[in-house]
């Protein structure tokens, strides 16, 4: 599967079928710190990943100073 | 997963509450806990105008959103900062929300309308960009909403951003900011009323909430942001979270219940206010350090001046 990560964007390509715990797992991020978004729908935690799938991974995680 | 409230498939686990919810009554549950925030803060009141404090990203665009579902009057404003890379994309996702919903959104540049820029400041001013920034922020939401006659300015601080805040301002024991640090402030001495709708929550629920709603914001961060001590104290949080889900709501709202007051500050305290001679906004000074900032930065206040209503920026129908 295709795997985007945002800020700053980059694009990587996975195994699956996978489920969305395992994928954060193992590209070790933390699972409040982003979303996962396949054709601009949420996915939740427990979703299987299929092999074509081609999802993106957003990070949530903003902040300027004030 | 299944949603709390319907037994309908989830698609987001809020872990604070220990509940999923589906797309509808997640939507739900914001809305909820805005209006929550808004009654138990005594932020705003049926019927008042509000002017939003607008970036593009998902924050700012999700609580107007959210202010005008709940049937408040609500304009935006967005600051164009002149920051290269960020700035331009932030408008077009602040303008494409608000035709996309009919809303009046104004724009206001500062290397058009000031003649100066955020990194250009801060190098000539020997302030972090982050600092000259948040500086030109400040002053020119409150004086638009002062200027609008709005009766308060929404920022789309969330939960995250609160409690990162307040941890910076823990660590060091930074009383004054501590007294400040309030969901709402009220309006006097020039200053308009300032609220912040989203307290209750959390930065991932903004961006979910925006997915689900189709708002499409501006994800990339801005370049200055990169490694700044806030994003630090929001990552210590989030790994305390991940063990421990809801301590960054308890650590917050334990400070607002037991420990603000102890901080705020008394009226013998308040710094005097007089008018800035340049501008006419509240200043501590004859000048106020904004126009100080403008100097510095060899810019400029808009031209038409200040006794004619300024323009505050190309209303949406003239948007490029
Ligand atoms: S990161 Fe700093 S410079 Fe960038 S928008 Fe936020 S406060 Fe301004
Ligand atoms: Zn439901
Ligand atoms: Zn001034």
């Amino acid at each position: 599967m295709i795997v985007r990560l945002r800020n700053p964007t980059r694009t990587l390509e996975m195994d699956g079928p996978m489920a969305v715990t395992a994928l954060l797992a193992r590209l070790d991020i933390p699972r409040e710190s982003v979303l996962v978004i396949r054709e601009g729908i949420l996915v939740p935690g427990d979703a299987m990943l299929g092999r074509d799938d081609s999802i993106e991974i957003r990070s949530v995680i903003s902040g300027g100073a004030r | 997963m299944k949603c709390r409230v319907c037994r309908g498939p989830a698609v987001i686990d809020v872990r604070r509450h220990n509940a999923n919810f589906c797309g509808e009554h997640f939507l739900r549950h914001c809305r909820e806990q805005v209006a929550r925030a808004i009654k138990g803060h005594q932020m705003l009141e049926a019927g008042d105008r509000v002017l939003v404090a607008v970036s593009g990203g998902k924050d700012s665009l999700a609580v107007w959103d959210i202010l005008v579902e709940l049937g408040y009057e609500a304009d935006g404003l967005y600051l164009g900062l002149g920051i290269d890379g960020y700035s331009p994309e932030s408008e077009r996702f602040a303008r494409a929300f608000a035709e996309s919903r009919g809303l009046s959104l104004e724009v206001v540049d500062l290397p058009t309308d000031y003649g100066y820029d955020i990194r250009g400041a801060a190098r000539s001013a020997k302030r972090v960009p982050c600092s000259a920034c948040g500086l030109s922020k400040r002053h020119l939401f409150d004086e638009a909403a002062e200027r609008g006659g709005y009766d308060a300015l929404a920022t789309g601080h969330n939960l995250d951003d609160e409690a990162a805040v307040l941890l910076g301002n823990v660590l060091r024991w930074q009383g004054e900011y501590l007294g400040r640090q309030q969901p709402v402030l009220h309006a006097g001495d020039g200053f308009p009323r300032k609220v912040k709708p989203l307290v209750r929550l959390g930065e991932r629920e903004m961006a979910a909430y925006c997915v689900l709603r189709g708002i499409d914001y501006m994800v990339e961060e801005c370049p200055m942001a990169l490694g700044n001590k806030h994003i630090g104290y929001k990552e210590a949080l989030n790994s305390i979270e991940e063990r421990s889900p809801g301590s960054k709501h308890a650590f917050y709202f334990g400070f607002l219940d037991r420990a603000a007051d102890l901080f705020v500050p008394g009226d013998d305290d308040r710094s005097p206010i007089r008018a800035c001679v340049r501008c006419g906004s509240p200043a501590g000074a004859e000048v106020c350090a904004f126009c100080h900032l403008l100097e510095r930065a060899g810019g400029h206040l808009p031209s038409n001046g200040r006794d004619v209503p300024v323009r505050l920026g190309r209303p949406i129908s003239e948007a490029r």
